[in-house]
């Protein structure tokens, strides 16, 4: 499906996502090198790279979970602002799946995605739990919603995280490895439903070792080693002619295997 | 049993204002340390820095001394108060520091990840520390928690000192009428054996229904 050709990119509405001359350094590591990057409406774009190449803090950065040093990040044509009330409000637009799930412990599952709703968009109660209901549903957790996250696999348990940050109805949904703390019979189930919210036209920034997601959900492949972007092309021409010598080098690691 | 059946209605009434003490501090005490705690881990320093100043002073200062500040220096410096109240001041600022410093250690044993979701979502920092980290901090720090109110409770008796009318002045009274001191201390210890029971109790039944296993 590498042949799909990207959404919106064409249009003359405002990227997504673009992250422009952004840095990070964590004490004396380089830890994202000049990040200029755009994600349009629409569009999945995946991140590869070995561990330690800056991946995961790209992600986090664009949502500002990772406060940056130099640069900036736009949300939808808005300047994503440093702190405050302004941030958060930008966040709610922004959907987050981590990778150790991240379920608030304390409540039940229907909880768990009727408590942003409610507290933050001042959705009434009823509401919220209805559409809970049916975004659990749509993950195939219906039967669940009144265990605490603890009752559930990792893999109900990533599903409750994808529909907990959809319950906010975001513009855009950023998934830091999610499927890496998973055993590997789970790993099906979650890619299944990420898949399914491509397909629908979310706009998706997904950051995983899942090769098979990449081919098959993902408009671009963008690969990332040592804080850079080294390369930024189709799931296609990546897999099949990486340009770059590290590319390849990565490529044979996890294909060989 | 002379020494306490002679004296019922003195015995109740006293452990009636042991009672009064302990639920009013308890309950000023569980909020203000909660606050304190939320203020010592807030993103602001001049929070912070409040919150340790007072926790340092107040839980490095003998009970005692506390106390005796305000019997016999706040209605000097500032206006009268009944001694009663005075006390529930005293024991709540007291014991609050305690609670605080529990509350902040049920606060680091809270993964970062739940608060990073409440902001990845949308929540600020109120909310995430009100919705999300302290209902977990405080329901994994039951046992201590019950632990300085207990405290709370039997440092109740040394308002006694200072003319409040509670179960620990009540041997000094029996000694006034010639009864048997010893006695009179062997039944408030009873008195206080018999009042701890129930909070233990409710300490083991929140814990059941809280559990939050990970």
């Amino acid at each position: 499906m590498s042949d799909q050709s990207a959404p919106g990119a064409a249009s003359s509405s405002p990227p997504m996502v673009r992250m422009a001359g952004v840095n990070k350094h964590f004490g004396d590591l380089h830890v994202l090198k000049d990040i200029d990057l755009e994600v349009a409406r629409g569009e999945v774009v995946v991140v590869l790279g070995p561990s330690g190449s800056g991946k995961s803090t790209l992600c986090r950065a664009i949502n500002r979970l990772e406060p940056i040093d130099g640069g900036t990040v736009e949300i939808d044509g808005t300047l994503l602002p440093e702190e405050g009330k302004d941030l958060a409000r930008l966040r709610s637009d922004v959907g987050m799946v981590f990778q150790q799930f991240n379920l608030f412990a304390h409540l039940t599952i229907l909880d768990n995605v009727v408590l942003a709703p409610t507290r933050v968009r001042g959705v009434s109660k009823a509401e919220a739990q209805e559409r809970a209901r049916a975004l659990l549903d749509r993950v195939g957790i219906a039967e669940q919603s009144n265990k605490y996250p603890a009752q559930l696999s990792g893999g109900q348990q990533q599903r409750v995280a994808i529909a907990r940050a959809l319950a906010m109805e975001p513009k855009v949904m950023l998934f830091d490895e999610p499927t890496s703390a998973l055993d590997p019979e789970m790993v099906g189930e979650v890619v299944e439903v990420m898949a399914g919210l491509a397909k629908d036209g979310m706009t998706m920034v997904v950051v995983t070792h899942e090769m098979g997601f990449a081919r098959r959900a993902a408009h671009r492949v963008v690969f990332m080693d040592d804080g850079e972007i080294v390369e930024d092309t189709t799931p296609d021409s990546f897999f099949s002619r990486p340009a770059t010598e590290r590319a390849r080098d990565f490529l044979g690691k996890i294909l060989t295997h | 049993m002379d020494v306490l059946f002679g004296n019922l209605g003195e015995y109740l009434g006293r452990f009636g204002g042991t009672i009064g003490l302990f639920v009013i501090s308890a309950i000023v005490s569980l909020i203000l340390g909660v606050v304190l705690a939320a203020m010592r881990v807030s993103p602001v320093p001049a929070m912070r820095a409040t919150g340790t100043v007072y926790v340092t002073l107040l839980r490095n200062t003998p009970l005692t001394l506390v106390l005796f500040f305000f019997a016999l220096g706040f209605t000097k410096l500032f206006f009268y108060l009944p001694f009663f109240l005075l006390a529930v001041i005293g024991l709540s600022l007291y014991t609050a520091a305690f609670v605080c410093e529990v509350v902040r250690g049920g606060i680091s044993t809270v993964p970062e990840g739940q608060a990073e979701a409440g902001r990845a979502l949308g929540l600020g920092f109120t909310q995430i520390l009100g919705l999300i980290v302290l209902p977990q901090a405080v329901r994994s720090v039951m046992p201590p928690l019950t632990s300085v109110q207990i405290a709370l409770l039997k440092n109740t008796t040394v308002a006694a000192g200072f003319s409040v009318f509670e179960a620990g002045g009540f041997y000094r009274a029996i000694n006034e009428r010639g009864g048997s001191t010893l006695v009179a201390l062997l039944w408030v210890a009873l008195g206080f054996i018999v009042l701890v029971l129930p909070l233990t109790v409710l300490q083991r039944r929140l814990e059941m229904r809280w559990s939050v296993s990970r």
